[in-house]
């Protein structure tokens, strides 16, 4: 075995013009983002202020960041196949390659799912969820950083995947015997396996962190059930983030012996039994869509109750509702695999389960239309969002109780229309939601607001533009068109396949108009400062703090009575009081250990995949000693005293005065 | 981390001394019945597995009530519904994986 295990200079792939020109302007934005920090002296301030940060509103902004990083090089991936589908009809071979067609498939859906989606909705929950409570930070700053830096760890491997190496061909899910060694000798399924370990530790400790933070860290006063929904809504999904990540762990822990030990756990042969990895996988991967659309849902709640500016209807309903789709999320799994051929019992009771996890939804829905019934609705952008969600994912959610049928699903099993199926309820539910949430507390995290105008445009681009890309594809599911095809050679199709493609474009604008937005609103920031700290007329706590919020959240609370405990304190009027003496505030220290830490098991996996055994040893003692390390330091923690934050109260008072 | 201690440390010792000891007198016996049932060949076969089995959930609940301290007061209720949401969990996932796999592989044979 050589130095460098199986890396040779033959592993970068530079035959292929497409990575090539792809990898050369990611180069290029690089040194001018790093020429742009060098330039205005940044460096420091991103070092001190950022990446070392255990801050949970830093963090929050940082998982945002990587989450539209990896949004688009996740819709570089879609766009792509969508213009090779357009291309390769008619038996035309198209611009990729079946092999790098495979590769990038297979990225879209790990990016999109682990990499957008999960760091957007940990984001927004990293930001708001100890806002809303009340709360300093979370239980485990240190801990929360850490979490971050692994997530940011399976990220980098799987872009490493780009240019060096291939990544896996086999469909996100990475079925065996498929994803074996027999059929997968490359280090594709590997990047796969240690990418989403890794981030996937780092998402079970973000759960146990935000559930330890909502149980013992409330405002005072506070009881569970006067907790904002949003947040209600986070702990039901970090209750099932700690109940089925360590399921993912287990089964990627058990491929991985598979491929690196020659284990049986899901060979063809030795006794293995793939069907279990398929069992195992979709024990974590259904709860999984929960975790994703749970917290959209309490975004959508949150908005709906500001801008309708009336109390939620049916908070406790939703509350309730929400832990019912926990609870039923665990017993759905099958209907992902009906065709794999258990016996009719076992698909029916998981058909009528599927059936039944409608209900709870559906409650959700008629409680944001009665929020609505009667209220002063603002069309604002969050708004937009949302109700174009209500339309959405309401056709997405009839789509898979169709599914839901077992005789269905075996004539509809990997078709187009199952693609259109979970776009419809990822995009139309758990994204809408995300950019519902981005535009709402925006100003809260940057203390300036977005441009309405743009926003609402970009929000036009992309509900149009999801209707004309996946619509086609239910009609393609329906014309036995199957998923994850290279080029296909059949004219009744074209036409559809041509429709979706504008879709996609549409949706593109939408995204770039998103970034212009930033730009603009950024440029003219002076203009829309939200000086106040509560841009909307907010109900819960966060929007009484400053914009954005003083690094300690709150210099002290009186107890909540109610659930919109802000909207109470201003009716009380006992909202912006000024208090004559204040306690110092304890506050942990900023380190550079979770960032380092993490940089260590990014070394050790990246070994692990080319087999590069000293430095997988190396990447592992490192990490093991910086825990040490971390473990028995003892500076960790300072206080503010409190002529400082007497100060910055005064100052933000002062703002609220002048503001009103 | 003082008040974590007080909920049930120092200040009641003895009762959790006590605790402790009834749990283990309880498992004791428990351990004892299943032991006793099984080498002297009391029972017939049925009832001795019926008591092993009983015998044996009995003490599970004997060790969550007095060595895990698991109960319905208010401080304790959180960790006794944590307990009993992952018992769900897991009996559920497991319970329906097997029923899943077993009914997968019959009609294979």
């Amino acid at each position: 075995m050589s130095f460098l295990g199986k890396l040779t200079l033959e592993s970068i792939p530079y035959h292929e013009p497409i990575i090539m020109v792809t990898l050369a302007a990611v180069a290029i934005i690089g040194v001018i983002i790093a020429a742009l920090i060098t330039k205005h002296q940044k460096w420091g301030v991103l070092w001190h202020d950022w990446l070392t940060s255990v801050d949970h509103k830093k963090l929050g902004i940082m998982y945002i960041v990587l989450a539209m990083v990896m949004l688009v090089r996740g819709f570089s991936d879609a766009i792509m196949m969508r213009t090779q589908q357009a291309l390769a009809t008619n038996g035309a071979a198209g611009y990729l390659p079946p092999e790098h067609y495979d590769q990038i498939f297979t990225a879209h859906g790990v990016i999109m799912i682990i990499f957008m989606a999960m760091p957007f909705m940990i984001g927004l929950m990293n930001l708001v969820v100890p806002l809303q409570i009340g709360a300093r930070d979370v239980a485990f700053p240190f801990l929360n950083n850490l979490s971050f830096w692994l997530t940011t760890s399976g990220a980098v491997l799987i872009n490493i995947s780009l240019g060096l190496g291939e990544f896996a061909k086999t469909g996100w899910v990475a079925y065996p015997p498929l994803s074996e060694l027999a059929y997968s000798p490359g280090v594709g399924v590997d990047y796969y396996i240690w990418a989403l370990q890794i981030s996937g530790i780092g998402t079970t400790l973000t759960g146990v962190n935000f559930i330890a933070t909502v149980l013992k860290m409330r405002a005072p006063g506070m009881k569970l059930m006067q907790m904002p929904i949003f947040t209600w809504a986070c702990t039901w999904a970090n209750v099932l983030i700690v109940a089925s990540f360590p399921i993912l762990t287990a089964v990627l822990g058990m491929l991985t012996l598979d491929r690196y030990l020659d284990f049986h756990f899901f060979t063809n042969d030795g006794g293995g039994n793939a069907m279990m990895y398929i069992n195992l996988f979709w024990a974590w991967g259904h709860p999984e869509v929960y975790i994703l659309v749970l917290p959209a849902f309490g975004i959508f709640s949150e908005v709906f109750s500001t801008f309708t500016s009336k109390r939620l209807f049916g908070y406790t309903s939703m509350v309730w509702a929400t832990g019912a789709i926990s609870v039923l999320g665990f017993i759905v799994w099958l209907h992902h695999f009906f065709t794999m051929g258990s016996s009719a019992n076992v698909n029916a009771f998981f058909g009528v389960m599927t059936m039944v996890i409608a209900v709870p939804t559906g409650v959700k829905l008629f409680n944001w239309l009665f929020t609505i019934y009667r209220g002063r609705l603002r069309f604002t952008v969050p708004v937009l969002w949302s109700l174009g969600f209500m339309v959405t994912f309401t056709i997405g959610g009839m789509t898979g109780v169709l599914l839901a049928l077992p005789g269905a699903d075996y004539v509809l099993h990997n078709s187009l229309f199952l693609i259109a199926h979970f776009h419809n309820t990822i995009i139309g539910g758990a994204v809408f939601g995300y950019m519902a949430g981005f535009a709402y507390w925006f100003p809260k995290a940057m203390g300036f607001t977005l441009n309405e105008r743009l926003g609402k445009a970009s929000f036009w681009c992309w509900q149009i533009g999801f209707y004309v890309a996946f619509m086609p594809l239910y009609v393609l599911g329906f014309m036995g068109m199957t998923r994850r095809i290279n080029h296909t050679d059949n004219p009744a199709w074209n036409f559809w396949l041509y429709f979706a493609v504008v879709g996609a474009f549409i949706i593109l604008v939408g995204i770039i108009l998103q970034f212009v937005q930033l730009y603009v609103s950024f440029r003219d920031r002076e203009q829309n400062l939200d000086t106040t700290g509560d841009p909307w007329n907010g109900h819960t706590l966060e929007w009484s703090t400053s914009s954005p919020p003083q690094f300690y959240n709150f210099a002290q609370l009186d107890p909540v009575t109610d659930i919109d405990a802000f909207t109470d304190m201003k009716e009380k009027g006992t909202a912006y009081q000024r208090r004559e003496t204040y306690q110092p505030i304890h506050m942990p220290k900023n380190t550079a250990s979770g960032i380092a830490m993490a940089a260590c098991i990014t070394a050790m996996g990246f070994a692990a995949i080319w087999h590069i055994w000293w430095l997988a040893i190396v990447g592992f003692a490192g990490t093991f000693v910086l825990f040490l390390l971390r473990a028995y330091d003892n500076d960790v923690d300072y206080y503010v005293q409190p002529d400082e934050v007497a100060r910055i109260e005064n100052a933000h008072l002062d703002n609220v005065a002048r503001g009103r | 981390m003082s008040n974590a201690y007080a909920s049930h440390g120092e200040g009641d010792f003895s009762a959790s001394v006590k605790s402790y000891l009834v749990g283990f007198v309880l498992s004791v016996v428990l351990t004892g019945i299943p032991f006793w049932s099984v080498m002297t060949h009391q029972f017939d076969h049925m009832t001795t597995l019926w008591v092993v089995v009983i015998t044996a959930l009995v003490q599970i609940v004997v060790h969550l009530k007095y060595f895990l301290h698991l109960d319905f007061s208010k401080e304790g209720r959180i960790n006794t519904f944590s307990f009993l949401f992952t018992a769900l969990i897991i009996v559920m996932v497991v319970g329906l994986s097997v029923w899943i796999i077993y009914a997968a592989n019959e009609l294979m044979m």
